[in-house]
Formats: C-alpha cells, structure tokens, sequence
C-alpha cells in the first residue's frame, strides 16, 4: 500500500456519553463516514471521507457529533502552506488537474465589505417603509433614447421587450444536472411566488418546469443543450452564456456520471454520454458574431424576448461589455470572480478573472461616457451575499444582482465546496434520487421567499435611510457610498470618494 | 406564395415566411440573414444566396437554396432539411441535434461541431465535396459524412477530403469520409476503421437520400472506400481531474 501522505483534513467527534447508536448519522452520510461496529457495539468514523457538510451533525436527535478542522498540520510556512503543500501531493499522486466546487475561497479583497452607505440627517429626512410606500420593482432591458410621439402628439408607448422584477435580485444559472430536480423546483415555484426569474443555467428546462415559463431565464451557451424552439419560446428571456466568473475563458463539463435519467432527457443527450460545452462558442468569434447569435435567437423568438449576454468579469471587461451593449443584447450579466461553481479547476477559479465590485463600476462608467448605457441593462453577481450588498451594487450603477451561492444556502447548502463528487448530502448537488428526495421543494421554495422578503425589507429600510423611495433613483447613485480603506486608484475605479470626504 | 427578397430585410423575410402557406419561395436572395430561424411546417425554396445562419434552429420545415449559402447553415437545427446545391461557408451544424443538412458542393471550416444525437434524433450532414478544417471537433453524437467529390466550383480539387484537426474532441456519433484517408491526422481518442457491414448499410440509406435531392447515382458513390471515425469513449476527459 502506497503511503498516504494527506491526513485527513477534519475530526469527527462523537461524544459517546450522548450517542445512542440510532445510526442516523450513517444512513445520512453518502460519504460513508460513519458505521456500526456490531462487535462492539458503537458507532465508527472514517474521517478520511468527511467534507464537513455538516449534515450528520444537523440530524444527530442527541447533539452527540460535531466536526472540527483537525489541528494535525505539516510543517507550514509563509510561503508553503497547508492547502499549497496538499495539493502538489495530490497532483504528484494522479498527474490531474486539480478540480474545485463553489467560488474562489482565498483571501482577496471583498470590496462591498470596503464601502459604506450614506443615510439622511436633519435634511432631506430619512422615510419610513413602514408607513410609506417604497418601490422595489425594477424593468431589465433596452430602453428607449427620446420619446416619440405620433400625429397626434401621443407618446409612442412601444418599448422593446422587458423583464419586470418586484425586486432587483434573480437567481443565476445553475443547470438541472448539477443541481437536482428538487432545487430546481424550489428555485422555480420560489422565483414565480417572488415574482422575480431564476434562470435554467446550460442544462434545458425540465418539462415539468415550462409552468413556471414567465419567471425562467432559458440559458443558450455554447454545448447548445436543450436548446430549442419550444424551449427558446418557454422563457421570460434569453442568455446567452458566453463565461462564468469561477471559470472564465473556460467551458463546463458535466462528467458522464451525472447524465442520467431525466438529466440526459433534458438536456438531449445519451446517458453517460460527458456534457462538454466547449470554451468559445465556435460560431461567435467577434463582436458582430455575437450579434449574429443575438439577432438568431430574436428572429427565431419574434423579438419577444429580451437577450441576456453573461459575461465573466475579466480584465478588460469595460471595452468588451461596450460590445456586447452595440451587439444588440437587451440585458449584460457580469458574473464576478467570486462567482460559485459545481466544478471547475482550481488555479482557474481561484487565479482567473476580476472582483465584481470594480467590473460593474467600469462597466457602467464606461457605457455612461459612451452614451449608451440605456441601450442595455446591467446585472451582476458573483458573490452578492447580502441585502447590503444588493445596495452597493445598484448604488455602483446595477440595474439588478444575481445570486446562486446564497440562494443555495437558503435551500441547506452548508458550502463544503464538493460539489463535483455528486454525493451532495443536502440534496441540491446531486442526482442520487435518495439524496435528491433530502430536498423538499416545498420547504426549499419557502425558505427562498423568505430569504427575499426579508432582503427586500432590508433594501426598503437601506433606501429609506438614504431619503430614496425608488429603487430606479439608487442606480448609479454612487454619492451614496463611501469608501474605507482603499487606496486612490480604488476609489477611483469605483467612481466613489473616501469616508470623510 | 412568392417572396420576392430583394430591397428586403432578414425581418420582413421571416415575417412574409411566417405569413405564408406551408409552401413558400424566395427570390432574389442577397446574403439576407436568419431565413426561417426556428420555422416548422413550412416547405421554403431559395433563389439566390442566403446569408449567415440559414435556418437557425429550424424546428422541421424544409428549406432547399439551389445555390451557395453563407456561414452557420443550420445553426443549433433541431429537425428539419437543409439542402444547399452550391457550397456552404463555415461553422455549418453547429450543436445541431436533428434533421439533415445536404451539401452538394464543400463545407467550410469547423462544419458540424457539437453535433449531438438523442434516442430517435440523429442528426445527419452529409458535405458532397470537401470539408475545411476542425471538421466534427467536439461532435457528440449524429452521422457527418464527406464524399469528396470533384466540384465544379471549387477553387482546388486536388487537397484532402478534409482539412487540419478533424474529431478532435469526439465523443459521440459517427464520421464517414468518402477516402482512405492517408496522410490525415486524428487525434488519440478515435477510432479510425474501413467502412464495412453494418456501416455500409447505415451510409447507403443515407447516400440514396442525398442523391435523390441531387440527381446523383448512389450507386457510384458507394463504389470506393469509406473511413469510418468513431470515439472510443463517451467520457474522453474522463481522468484528468484530481477533487480538490
């Protein structure tokens, strides 16, 4: 037998004066930590297959398990740490490339945690969304430059198509395949409740869910699975997935293991077959190619549809979103760094693109001084975690946000980050139908209304702080923040002075 | 009923189309584009060339152009006929998943790529003459055949039935090259074999197809040596990840 030259990274503490040996834990794990040695009558643990999901923690009925970081380390130093060390065994060990869940873990700076938000003394006074209407509600696509008017002096009243959100928050694309059926039920019949979209990620839509139609973005990238008329028309908008910022530059791959059942029906292919979007779209290689995929997916939806384009956030994201803003997309989706992920491999995610926070102001500087910032909405996520958060990013000149991670964790998600095992033990990454059944839509979709609720509460008393009874009269408004703790340059690309100035 | 295209735009094009019977022909094609995206039920004739993505996610209607089209013939196609009489630019069938595209004259680069397949869907591009580079890259599933014959129009019928990259990345469905392929490279993941049995069969369907919309004699055609290409997984990435 081969050394093993990686402990295992957690504990599993088990406090044997509250175990029962009820074997909960066992029939929990899919990692199969935890057994019954009928010898000795008590429960085992092989903390060599823990991920720290904390699953069997949440169902132990005595609270007799919990699971630490084990304090066994190696030899760290600055330079070579704990998680460097590891990895370069594993790598040593299979010759692989290293393959990570979720958005990037490491320590670079969170800029909304940098910014403050401004509220209203003496003047201007602050209002009270509990006894003053506050509006929430905002419309995602191009709008109109000058108003025209018939013979008459009528306003022409025609807009290009439009999504209507009670709320400036959508869930982002997470494809049926790397998520189950039942998270996809709970984010659909959530997001229709909400009156807000999700959207269906690059998996095709499950023909249970064209119900829920007028709140589903339909996702187009560049594998093309389950696309088609039915499904094109079925959606409230089109996107077009052109990058992802856990992985930019980079295409998806839905390993063969999970293409099974209703997974392989919809998204049309073979069972086992692996999913492989490619890294480009081989049809789009410039700009104008873009525009020639939008204008397709109009021509063939009779321009009812208003036409996302997702875009990593990556270097030069200002000149490329200043294409796609003349390529004829209705809505650009920039998607940050931070953004999570089922898969993708670690030195991409963790090494590869931009912070959300500095892409969204350039962007909208940019398309402000281009003077085509009506011709598309703007819509940003990659690690928007909080109310105030959604604040900042309408404040840097958001039109909406998208969220995914957090919408997960509403749903049980415990961020253990191993996604790509597929033994998801919340029943949200997986396709095990034993697991999948863990995850009740019923209770899934309530706990998603009720994480929205209460941000739209929280986003009502921000704005009313701020004298603002209108979210359209936050966007943009980047006098209401302030930074702390960044340097010149920061503060300028965001487009917002210092705290104290 | 008669569309006559000319002074017409892509929209007005799809419009009159979508007003029209089931049987429709356009004249005086200029490099119009998006003609008949995501139609079905219609039987659509072309005079003239259409411009790029020529039935784009056509949905079953028939559309037969008597000379070249442009790039992106077929785009994301999910049932249908495509039949070109001329040639056809690059990026054709691309992700198509069913119906058939019929080319009588060359393909130009990166033709079917993503071709994917799913139980009774089995999408078929058959090239009458050559195909240019990354033929097939990433193909998932369906039949592309090439025959590589003489072309009229053709700038050089002297090259390859194929040009650089064919099948890289394939994972899925079937390549038949009408030659024995010597001195064309491909990629570690496929398998290259003589035509023979059950696949001779499969192509003669196919080709008896095809020569009907042509007026070509199939027999002809069949009489020299097929390469088949097909991959040898499902799952060619399969052990280059390591969890992390």
């Amino acid at each position: 037998m081969s050394i093993q030259y990686i402990y295992p990274e957690f504990e599993v503490i088990r406090n044997e004066n509250r175990c029962i040996a009820c074997r909960v834990c066992e029939r929990q794990c899919a990692n199969e930590v935890h057994s019954y040695n009928e010898d000795k009558k008590v429960m085992i643990s092989d903390e060599s297959k823990c991920v720290n999901c904390q699953r069997c923690v949440s169902l132990c009925p005595t609270r007799a398990l919990k699971i630490v970081k084990s304090d066994c380390t190696l030899r760290e130093n600055a330079n070579w740490q704990n998680d460097t060390i590891k990895e370069i065994y594993k790598q040593a060990g299979s010759g692989a490339v290293l393959l990570s869940s979720m958005g990037n873990p490491k320590s670079f700076p969170v800029y909304w945690d940098k910014i403050l938000i401004n509220a209203s003394q003496v003047t201007n006074p602050p209002i009270d969304p509990l006894r003053e209407p506050m509006e929430t509600k905002v419309f995602l696509g191009k709008k109109p430059d000058v108003i025209q008017r018939d013979e008459n002096g009528n306003i022409k009243c025609e807009m290009p198509p439009q999504i209507e959100l009670s709320m400036p928050v959508m869930f982002s694309a997470m494809s049926y395949g790397s998520i189950s059926y039942n998270a996809h039920a709970s984010l659909a019949r959530a997001a229709t409740e909400l009156g807000i979209l999700y959207n269906t990620g690059e998996g095709g839509l499950h023909e249970d869910f064209y119900v829920y139609g007028p709140n589903t973005i339909v996702q187009v990238a560049s594998g093309r699975f389950g696309v088609h008329e039915d499904y094109l028309s079925a959606g409230a908008a089109i996107e077009i997935k052109m990058g992802q910022g856990a992985k930019p530059g980079i295409g998806g791959h839905l390993p063969g293991a999970k293409i099974v059942g209703d997974v392989s029906k919809t998204r049309m292919i073979p069972e086992g077959s692996d999913a492989i979007s490619p890294a480009p779209h081989h049809d789009i290689y410039s700009i104008e190619d873009l525009r020639q995929l939008v204008f397709s997916l109009k021509e063939a939806t009779e321009y009812k549809k208003p036409v996302i384009v997702k875009v990593a956030a990556v270097h030069n994201i200002a000149a490329i979103a200043s294409g796609i803003a003349r390529s004829g997309a209705d809505i650009i989706a920039i998607d940050g760094f931070r953004g999570g992920t089922g898969a993708a491999p670690t030195r991409i995610r963790d090494n590869v693109g931009i912070p959300i926070e500095l892409a969204l102001a350039a962007v909208d500087q940019r398309l402000r001084d281009e003077g085509i910032r009506n011709n598309v909405s703007l819509v940003v996520g990659g690690s928007i975690r909080s109310a105030s958060d959604v604040i900042k990013a309408i404040a840097l000149g958001a039109d909406a946000c998208y969220i995914a991670t957090a919408a997960l964790l509403a749903l049980g998600c415990h961020l253990c980050r191993t996604c790509q095992s597929g033994k998801c033990n919340w029943g949200i990454a997986t396709q095990r139908p034993d697991l999948v059944k863990r995850l009740n839509p019923d209770i899934g979709s309530e706990r998603l209304v009720n994480l929205m609720n209460a941000w739209r509460h929280e986003i009502k008393e921000l704005m009313g702080g701020m004298g603002i009874n209108s979210i359209e009269a936050l966007r943009g408004n980047r006098l209401m923040l302030r930074g702390v703790g960044l340097n010149e340059k920061e503060l300028e690309i965001l487009g917002i002075s210092h705290a104290g100035e | 009923m008669l569309i006559d295209a000319k002074e017409l735009g892509y929209k007005e094009i799809n419009e009159k189309i979508r007003e029209s019977g089931k049987e429709c022909e356009i004249v005086g094609a200029l490099g119009q584009r998006f003609i008949a995206a995501g139609m079905s039920g219609k039987t659509i004739s072309i005079d003239g060339v259409p411009g790029n993505a020529l039935g784009a996610y056509l949905n079953g209607a028939s559309i037969k152009v008597k000379a070249n089209a442009q790039d992106a013939v077929g785009d994301t196609m999910n049932d249908g006929l495509i039949v070109v009489g001329g040639n056809i630019g690059d990026a054709a069938g691309y992700a198509m998943r069913g119906g058939k595209i019929f080319v009588k004259g060359d393909a130009g680069y990166r033709a079917g790529i993503h071709m994917k397949a799913y139980k009774e869907k089995i999408p078929v591009m058959i090239i009458g003459g050559r195909a240019g580079s990354f033929l097939g890259e990433y193909q998932a599933g369906g039949i592309i055949v090439v025959l590589g014959l003489k072309n009229e129009s053709a700038h050089d019928n002297s090259g390859k039935i194929v040009g650089y990259f064919p099948c890289t990345g394939m994972h899925g469905g079937k390549m038949y090259l009408r030659s024995d392929c010597e001195g064309i490279k491909f990629p570690g993941q496929v398998n290259v074999a003589h035509a023979k049995g059950k696949d001779l069969d499969e192509l003669k369907e196919y080709i008896g197809e095809y020569c009907e919309e042509f007026g070509l004699n199939a027999d002809e055609i069949l009489d020299a040596d097929f390469t088949v290409v097909t991959p040898d997984s499902k799952n060619p990435y399969k052990q280059m990840y390591v969890a992390n």
